[in-house]
């Protein structure tokens, strides 16, 4: 028998195992509903979950970028909208704050034996998500500019702004960075990823009150503000998804983007095969003296609802086992950096893998994090365009954080 | 019309105005009063795929207890219309106490969100109102004077601006601007500059948005006046030409004059219409340089992970405040004419 045979044969008996699997899901009856954020690796998880439906057992899916302004009205109510919230490192937050998903420990005993420990996100001694992969901005590059130029792989921002230099007295290019600065969202993003890697926190420990007003938060800013120095004029405007066609333009030689987008730069039906060819990813940049890329990590995991049957609740965390099983990662290895049993690295999970490698610390899960990310988005580009000092965008940082913090109650 | 008749014909619209319009109102500014809870944090131990730290998280049952005895939170007052990032009373005062100059004073003041989207939102209104009253007149005029079978595709394509939903007509513009689209690259090959970026500059983003907002309403004023340019008593634009009116002086005196209750009925939409401006400002990606009232209230409620509900209220509020008070000179004078006419 040949070797094409015999694996053909191979794969026909795993196909008829994991339909037999599909078949008997082991959920008698219920209904699960998955609300989730729109990406390729979502995608995948729903697709499976969605092969637990059969006559007594529905399953319906909604993924929005709107996920995060759906969840926590939709599942205030009872029975809530949706059985399975699929999260984040920083979108739990609210669901947590209203009380709104419930603790998984038994569920978890019960039927989570492939879940290793790093995947159960603890909340006060209890498992409130599944965690299932993990994302972070990363250090773009290419390869074959910084050869031709004998430039080194930048790994702190000082060789970051020493290259760009270098790339521009060569005249190979006018503004070889990029990087999502636009208002709102991506640049308060920008601004946590640089202070976290100065090691400082943002809060005093144990309160609300903000503590970046100081040495780190104005070295994080001087950062920035010479990242602009190298970026197109338009880089108000650049959100991740700006980024992408300046990229495949050939306009940039380094910037910092999602690791969740590092298998579309390189993919084959890349509109630039060269510089798809030539695109490489390392870890962020670290700042100043310090050691740890500056960057968030971020997971990505699901929660279940508090406002449901339990008989949903059981089944909802079932298909989400299968979401979330070893097959499903097989057979998308390339769409995440996944946290699940056996996931063996890709060439696009070498930035995110680099990070973690380099001790780089994860977003804060904190409840009035989400207020600061708000007021750095909205109080930082005045000074990035040069309007004003950096001791004065960081006071207005301050003042927004501070009047939101005392309207949501954290602060008095 | 007895009173009778007239009540039998406006209840239904006036029940859904109460309902609809009303009631919503008087909730918002309700809500505007009100601030969360304070909220009770207790330190746990949170472990993720990371490792574990020791941090801060909301106590839920007792702040569920907290809510079921005032559902509607803290009362405040007016502290949220007060606050740094509204009227900013303490702030302006500290400001005016502590600086030297005028000029300083008023950059100071600029600097706080609530001014700077005031200021953007106000210029918006009064640079593209009058504007849209001239270019849609124009158009209007122009279009009277064409041959009859030209008139029906003119007029469609003069409407395209208005028919195209604010948010897409902005995106599209907002890629036929950047530099590599077809009106940014035209530019900078007709300034002969390379670096000429409309989304740059604050200046230079300002004037888009003006332009986009001009391009978007003449339409609308263009239809008004089309349609009252078909009423223009043709005795009289006959006699104007008996005593050798030149065609710009049979306008000037003879259809101006007519047509300016609609100029007014214009004006008062459209400083309605601009003081909301919003969608550019999505749609162009222009908030580094120009935030409006309508944005800050859309970014209480959507930026943060849970949203500001009193904040995003007071806003709302003040913007009504402030449309009344931009409309009190038409109102008047439409008040005044109809008083002169009975």
């Amino acid at each position: 028998m040949s070797t094409t045979t015999t694996a053909t044969l191979a794969a026909c008996a795993l196909l008829a195992t994991s339909g037999l699997a599909t078949a008997e899901c082991g959920i008698e009856s219920g209904s699960v509903r998955i609300l989730s954020n729109d990406f390729a690796a979502l995608h995948a998880v729903a697709d499976a979950a969605e092969t637990c439906a059969s006559d007594s057992v529905e399953v319906t899916r909604n993924q929005t970028e709107e996920h995060k302004n759906l969840q926590v009205p939709a599942l205030s109510i009872n029975p809530a909208t949706y059985t399975v919230a699929i999260v984040a490192t920083n979108s739990i937050v609210p669901l947590l704050n209203d009380d709104l998903i419930r603790p998984l420990d038994d569920l978890v005993a019960e039927h989570g034996q492939q879940l290793t420990d790093q995947q159960l996100i603890r909340v006060g001694g209890n498992v409130m998500a599944i965690a299932f992969m993990t994302n972070a901005q990363h250090l773009f590059y290419r390869e074959d500019i910084l050869e031709e130029h004998g430039i080194a792989v930048p790994t702190s921002y000082e060789e970051v702004f020493a290259a760009a230099e270098t790339l521009r007295e060569a005249g190979a290019m006018e503004t070889p960075l990029a990087a999502s600065y636009k208002p709102g969202w991506d640049l308060g993003a920008e601004f946590v990823n640089t202070y976290l890697g100065t090691g400082n926190d943002f809060f005093v420990p144990g309160s609300a009150e903000l503590a970046i007003d100081n040495e780190d938060g104005l070295r994080t800013l001087e950062t920035m503000k010479r990242m602009v120095d190298y970026m197109d004029a338009d880089w108000a405007t650049y959100d991740s998804n700006g980024q992408k066609p300046a990229w495949e333009a050939g306009d940039v030689a380094l910037s910092i983007q999602w690791g969740s987008r590092a298998g579309a730069y390189i993919a084959d039906d890349s509109p630039a095969p060269a510089i798809a060819e030539a695109t490489a990813f390392a870890a962020s940049p670290t700042i100043a003296d310090n050691a740890i890329p500056a960057v968030a990590m971020w997971w990505d995991g699901f929660a279940i609802a508090k406002n449901i049957s339990d008989e949903d609740a059981e089944a909802s965390f079932i298909a989400m086992m299968e979401g979330i099983s070893p097959g499903m990662m097989q057979e998308n290895a390339d769409a995440a950096v996944w946290l699940i049993d056996g996931y063996a690295p890709t060439p696009a999970s070498e930035g995110v893998i680099a990070n973690l490698q380099g001790g780089a610390r994860p977003f804060p899960m904190l409840p009035y994090m989400g207020l600061l990310h708000t007021a750095l988005g909205d109080n930082l580009s005045e000074y990035l365009q040069g309007g004003e000092s950096a001791e004065q965008a960081l006071a207005d940082v301050t003042a927004a954080y501070t009047t939101a913090a005392r309207e949501a109650g954290f602060l008095n | 019309m007895p009173h009778k008749t007239f009540l039998a014909f406006i209840w239904p619209s006036l029940l859904a105005m109460v309902l609809f319009i009303a009631v919503p109102i008087v909730s918002v500014a309700y809500q505007s009063l009100f601030i969360e809870h304070e909220q009770i944090l207790i330190t746990s131990e949170n472990c993720g795929p990371f490792g574990c730290t020791s941090s801060v998280s909301v106590d839920r049952a007792a702040m569920a207890r907290l809510a079921e005895e005032q559902p509607a939170g803290r009362y405040n007052g007016l502290g949220t219309y007060t606050n740094s990032s509204h009227l900013a009373t303490d702030e302006i005062a500290g400001i005016v106490a502590t600086s030297e100059n005028f000029n300083e004073i008023r950059n100071r003041i600029m600097n706080l969100p609530f001014y700077k989207a005031l200021v953007f939102t106000l210029t918006y209104t009064f640079v593209v109102t009058p504007l849209v009253i001239a270019l849609g007149f124009a158009i209007a005029v122009v279009v009277n004077a064409i041959p009859q079978m030209l008139k029906g595709p003119v007029i469609f394509f003069s409407l395209l601006p208005m028919l195209v939903t604010p948010l897409v007509g902005s995106l599209v513009l907002f890629w036929m601007i950047d530099s590599r689209g077809i009106i940014g690259a035209g530019l900078q090959s007709l300034f002969g500059d390379p670096d000429l970026s409309l989304k740059a500059s604050p200046t230079l983003t300002w004037i888009t948005l003006f332009t986009y907002g001009v391009w978007h309403s003449a339409p609308f004023a263009f239809v008004v006046f089309y349609a009252g340019l078909q009423t223009v008593p043709t005795d009289t634009l006959e006699s104007a030409m008996v005593d050798g009116a030149s065609r710009w002086e049979r306008v000037r005196f003879v259809v101006m004059p007519y047509l300016l209750p609609l100029a007014s009925f214009i004006a008062l939409m459209q400083l309605m219409d601009n003081f909301r401006i919003f969608e550019p400002i999505i749609g162009f990606s222009a908030a580094a340089s120009a935030t409006s009232l309508s944005y800050l209230i859309y970014n209480d409620l959507r930026a943060g992970n849970s949203p500001l509900f009193g904040s995003a209220a007071a806003t709302s509020m003040l913007t009504i405040v402030g449309v009344v008070i931009l409309l009190l000179p038409v109102l008047r004078r439409n008040w005044r004419e109809f008083n002169r006419k009975i």
